[in-house]
């Protein structure tokens, strides 16, 4: 038996590992780094190189990586890694979308550059501050209300109809991925709500169960909150559940016209 | 000394969180003050141009002191 494998060696015909055989892929990422603790060292961008061949196929198994082998001070957030916590939006490549489900393009030849989410005040590398963002969304009352109790005294029905119009408005996870993409958004954060929040405000504007639609038109109908929008459309293009906050606005839009 | 707009929202801060100190139980007062004081010292080295991080302190300051307006919190060390 030894005999017979002596006999493979000399042949060239050694059996390794099928990674062990590819060559070093090395891509390298290009990451904002900004640390609150020392405010007066301006933000930079950091270059790690990462071996693609020993990496998940996603950014943020990159990012992982990155933290775990190169530099644990790098910050993030990440929670479900597929697509339903929303923590890991970030601008990647020069568009908002999740680390999670953005794969890494795998010509090594580019770098990556990844960034926080544009114009919010950022906390620590690539954490944005999303308070605001929350307080939008908390203004617009997200949740059910009615004045009469359900008549079978157990649950609020709803026709598969009236069901089936919610579609493409209950995913949104509230990455803010389409709220930082929109022009209009950075230059009115104060007062114009936003692609994301304004979707939520319209899901509850047309669910059939809800009874207080007429105050929530009221309190879109002034120029600020709603009317921001000019259909730039940036907040469908970047949507990384591919929704289209852009025709629900718009959908407000044309309700608000016949009040 | 004419004082520049940043200047003044950084003394606007400081004395809010002095007013802050006022509502809190009169036995820990003292401490609020002097935490209030150690915050600001901490960053007294950074020059008055660096803006960014200025305008940075001034927003975290904010927001810490919404946080320590809360009737419950009665001390700090």
């Amino acid at each position: 038996m030894f005999k017979a494998i002596t006999r493979l060696n000399t042949l060239g015909l050694r059996r390794t590992l099928a990674t062990s055989a590819q060559e070093q892929r090395l891509k390298t990422f290009q990451i904002y780094r900004w640390n609150p603790d020392t405010p007066e060292i301006q933000p930079k961008m950091e270059s790690y190189q990462i071996d693609l061949n020993q990496c998940g196929p996603m950014v943020l198994d990159a990012l992982l990586k990155v933290k775990n082998e190169h530099d644990a001070s790098l910050t993030f957030r990440r929670s479900c890694r597929e697509g339903i916590c929303g923590s890991c939006a970030m601008n990647i490549g020069g568009t908002n979308t999740l680390a999670c489900l953005c794969k890494i393009d795998q010509d090594a030849s580019k770098d990556l550059k990844i960034y926080p989410l544009p114009h919010m005040f950022v906390v620590k590398d690539l954490v944005p501050d999303l308070t605001h963002f929350y307080k939008q969304y908390k203004s617009i009352q997200p949740y059910l209300q009615r004045d009469t109790l359900p008549t079978d005294g157990r649950e609020n029905l709803q026709s598969i109809e009236d069901r089936a119009k919610l579609d493409g408005l209950y995913e949104c996870i509230l990455c803010a991925c389409c709220s930082t993409s929109c022009p209009s958004y950075w230059w009115n954060q104060q007062e114009y709500l936003g692609p994301a929040v304004l979707m939520q405000a319209y899901r509850w504007l047309i669910d059939s169960r809800d009874e207080a639609t007429k105050i929530r038109k009221e309190m879109l109908q002034n120029s600020m909150s709603l009317y921001r929008c000019h259909t730039i459309m940036n907040c469908a293009k970047t949507c990384p559940k591919g929704l289209n906050p852009g025709r629900a606005i718009a959908e407000i839009k044309k309700q608000l016209a016949f009040d | 000394m004419k004082l520049s707009g940043l200047q003044k929202q950084v003394i606007h801060l400081y004395r809010s969180c002095v007013r802050m100190a006022y509502k809190k139980p009169v036995e820990y007062q003292p401490h609020w003050r002097k935490f209030t004081r150690d915050e600001f010292d901490k960053h007294q080295h950074i020059p008055k141009k660096s803006f960014a991080a200025v305008e940075h302190l001034i927003r975290a300051g904010t927001r810490r002191l919404e946080m320590y307006s809360n009737d419950q919190i009665k001390d700090i060390h």
